[in-house]
């Protein structure tokens, strides 16, 4: 049994859809059964995937495994783990800001946490999600009236359906990348209801969009497939966003520092609401909050994972 | 500060210069006076004195965040800014404020003379007034590193816009000692006709680098070479026995290069110059890393003008008895400069003609361009005027190739500022009794996507950890371009590179195949 694990297993335990989650290559996967479409759609399964409701408890052997909101994305969990009285809780990716699309994470106690920290850094302190909103709004607004297309990129799984239910659709239509679409069909096709948008194609033209917003995946900046938006103002939707180094070099007109981890403040505040007396820091700066999290009296150990990538996903 | 705060996010936001300069514009039309004073002293590079150290502000906000200050330390590591990171830790401010650009700068200022007690309660109070943008500059400005990605040029084209006078003029005008407390916006810019008119450099005609076979520029005899100093491009004007001396890029810088003064006894009245401010010693150039060193100095003592004496190497001459020459032919103005030039000076040099029958000839002379410390050959048609700005055809560079060398990757740093949290910096190493030897450090040179990959491969080839450092195995190599070498005592290699860079990714050479030290030794002694 394992926690999305990345070398092939017999048994995995998927907390999300994400890439740097969810591998190919396992012989059964286990996940909730919200996250579950997206899952198979891109790692191309069918029935080798098994799918609980949050808080479903599941016995194998002697120990009891259940998954609770972790509020990344939809469908995205922690799992718990009992065993002879003793309970881990693995976060998985999480946030503590309810964004008003994920179910908002369970705070759940427990002995042992393993938390990520993707953020854990005190210079990572995020704006509330109405105050970003506000200001891409703002970015919006002032570039319909200087008539400029706003191109907004952000992930195609969470952050961008994030944006779509929370922006404001009375300043004009929202597009979309075919990278998007498909991930938003995906998750129509299993009932979430999302605000309408249209599909980018070879076809449509520049007087379609007017005044619109254009939603792509952070890989599509860079490419010809941008260049159709002229005059356009680019901007990112990302917790990177929030350290004007890495505005600059990515080249963005603006940077929106919306993420779904948790902030330095939310992981504090998570270690403490879990009771934990043991935390295993996972995913980011694992070194610095483990330490962090010794001074503070609390037993903190660095975990270590096979990937040491500090990508936001 | 609102105001200034909302120039800085539009100055930061955008590379385009055009939109630099419309929002300088609107704020000057906006801003309160006293303010756009203060703006345009900053943004000429006159800072408030530092009156707190930067050890004392990060301890401050350390407590105030309530965080040790190793933490702070790591965040700062990251971040790669001292203003970003005090503003990013610190808690949300309690209340807000309205102070003025200018009324946080004579804060800074009222903080000299008091008690570090004192100083702390008023600078922890300000910080808990200050949002964003606004603390942040408040940090830049409190730690004297207030710097924003806008030339000198962008703000007197903005300024002259604003109020309708000749950039030139006002480029002058801005330089030069002033203080924002002793003169007002409209002193400073007050037209002084006479004064700016004996100032005034000709714009710099640039040359185009020539990539193209140097027989495709026709009948040698129509071209006349030069060697290609390695200095900064200068214009030397004498009017009214007053000696000003520019740098490209519209910089009076008259008082940094003292040794110039004999100019005006040199050269009658009614003469521009245009050359090379060449650092140059012993008969031969110093190369434009010891320039480097003297332009990062506040004074010019007379310590480091016997380190790195300057003279002017003459070029052309575009301004003779008061007379604009530029329409003339080249070889005319080329025999003006000649007896210009005639008199004996250590100051004044005549950049010497490269004579060549053939470009044959030519491609030989060019490479021995190293032996005369140069970086290659100019070529200017002879019978062309002096035009302004990068018009192709009249003007080439035609530089040498760059030396370069396979080495293969040690160690890696994080970067610091744009590239914070990528791993950037790089030491490479090469062969040496069959083991890998580290002999130089190298950055840029790689696109965006590259750095991105090299540092993905980075992360999950470590091998050891220490601090920022890590070392990672010794798989990848890429071709190093470097300027120059030298034999350094300083490095265990024995050598040291200058101007180092990476020239691509060698993704199809192992690393058993890069080079071995023997290769740069050679290089060495072949000099
Ligand atoms: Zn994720
Ligand atoms: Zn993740």
């Amino acid at each position: 049994m394992f926690l999305d694990p990345w070398k092939p297993v017999k048994r995995a335990l998927i907390t999300h859809g994400h890439s740097d989650h969810a591998h190919a290559g396992h012989e059964r996967y286990l996940c909730t059964d919200v996250a579950a479409p997206v899952i198979r759609h891109r790692l191309n399964l069918t029935d080798q995937v098994q799918t609980v409701a949050y808080g479903e408890r599941l016995q194998i052997n002697q120990v009891i495994f259940s998954f609770h909101p972790a509020g990344h994305i939809p469908g995205s969990a922690q799992v718990r783990v009992e065993h002879q009285g003793q309970v881990w809780v693995f976060t998985g990716d999480y946030k503590l800001e309810h964004d008003g699309l994920s179910t908002p994470f369970e705070p759940l106690r427990c002995h042992t946490l393993i938390t990520e920290s993707t953020f854990g850094l005190p210079v990572y302190q995020w704006q509330t999600q109405s105050d970003i909103f506000a200001d891409i709004n703002r970015w919006w607004r002032s570039n319909r009236s200087q008539g400029k297309t706003s191109v907004l990129a952000a992930y195609a799984l969470g952050k961008a359906q994030r944006i779509l239910v929370n922006v404001d659709h009375s300043l004009g239509p929202v597009w979309v990348h075919g990278a998007i679409d498909t991930v938003q069909r995906v998750l129509a096709a299993q009932g979430l209801r999302l605000p309408h948008t249209r599909l980018v194609t070879a076809q449509s033209t520049r007087t379609d969009w007017e005044g619109g917003l254009i939603l792509c995946p952070p890989s599509a900046l860079g490419s010809p497939w941008i260049k159709k938006f002229q005059p356009y103002s680019l901007a990112i939707a990302s917790g990177w966003m929030s350290l004007r180094g890495t505005r600059r070099r990515r080249g963005a007109d603006r940077g929106f520092a919306l993420s779904d981890h948790a902030d330095w403040c939310q992981l504090n505040e998570a270690v403490r609401a879990s009771g934990a007396s043991r935390v295993f820091v996972t995913h980011g700066y694992t070194e610095v909050f483990a330490r962090w999290l010794q001074e503070r009296g609390v037993e903190a150990y660095e975990a270590r994972t096979q990937f040491d990538v500090e990508a936001e996903t | 500060m609102k105001r200034f705060a909302q120039l800085f996010t539009e100055l930061d936001q955008t590379t385009k210069t055009g939109e630099k300069v419309s929002a300088l514009v609107r704020y000057f039309e906006e801003a309160h006076p006293d303010d756009q004073l203060w703006a345009v002293a900053l943004l000429s590079h006159r800072r408030p004195k530092r009156t707190v150290s930067t050890a004392l502000l990060a301890q401050w906000a350390a407590e105030q965040a309530r965080i040790p200050i190793w933490l702070f330390e790591e965040s700062y590591h990251v971040v790669g800014d001292l203003a970003e990171t005090l503003a990013l830790v610190l808690p949300s401010p309690t209340h807000s404020a309205d102070q003025s650009l200018r009324d946080w700068i004579d804060f800074i200022r009222a903080l000299e003379p008091l008690a570090i007690e004192e100083k702390k309660i008023r600078v922890q109070d300000a910080w808990m007034m200050l949002a964003g943008t606004e603390r942040f500059l408040f940090n830049k400005l409190i730690t004297g590193a207030f710097r924003v990605g806008v030339s000198q040029q962008l703000v007197v084209k903005a300024l002259a816009h604003h109020f309708q006078l000749e950039p030139s003029y006002l480029a002058h005008r801005l330089m030069g000692h002033w203080s924002p407390d002793t003169t007002t916006l409209e002193q400073l810019v007050q037209t002084d006709d006479t004064h700016a008119d004996r100032s005034k450099p000709y714009p710099f005609y640039l040359a185009y680098p020539l990539e193209q076979d140097p027989a495709s520029l026709g009948d040698p005899a129509d071209w006349q070479a030069e060697r290609k100093w390695d200095g900064i491009r200068g214009q030397v004007i004498v009017r009214h026995r007053q000696l000003f001396v520019w740098s490209r890029g519209e910089e009076l810088v008259t008082d940094k290069y003292p040794e110039y003064r004999v100019l005006i006894d040199l050269l009658p009245d009614g003469t521009v110059l245009d050359g090379e401010i060449l650092p140059f010693k012993d008969e031969k150039p110093l190369g434009f890393q010891s320039l480097q060193q003297r332009i990062g100095r506040k004074n010019v003592t007379p310590k480091i003008r016997s380190e790195v004496p300057v003279v002017f190497m003459a070029y052309d001459v575009l301004e003779h008895e008061g007379v604009d020459w530029r329409a003339r032919a080249l070889w005319e103005r080329r025999e003006r400069l000649e007896k210009l030039c005639g008199i004996a000076s250590s100051v004044l040099h005549l950049s010497p003609l490269v004579p060549f029958a053939s470009w044959a000839v030519l491609a030989e002379e060019r490479l021995r361009s190293r032996t005369f410390l140069s970086e290659g050959i100019m070529l200017k048609r002879k019978n062309s005027g002096y035009r302004d700005g990068r018009k192709r055809g009249d003007w080439w560079k035609w530089k040498i190739d760059p030396f370069t060398v396979d080495a293969v990757m040690v160690y890696a740093v994080r970067g610091h500022g744009r590239r914070a949290n990528l791993y950037t910096d790089y030491t490479f190493a090469v062969w040496h009794q069959g083991q890998l030897l580290p002999f130089t450090k190298a950055y840029s040179g790689l696109t965006d996507d590259e750095i991105a990959e090299v540092d993905r491969w980075i992360k999950n080839h470590t091998v050891e950890k220490f601090g920022p450092v890590r070392s990672v195995k010794p798989e990848l190599v890429f071709e190093i371009a470097f300027d120059g070498i030298q034999k350094s005592t300083r490095h265990k290699s024995g050598i040291a590179l200058r101007f180092p860079r990476i020239h691509r990714w060698r993704k199809d050479k192992p690393a058993a195949e890069a080079d071995v030290l023997e290769t740069l030794n050679r290089l060495l002694e072949e000099k």
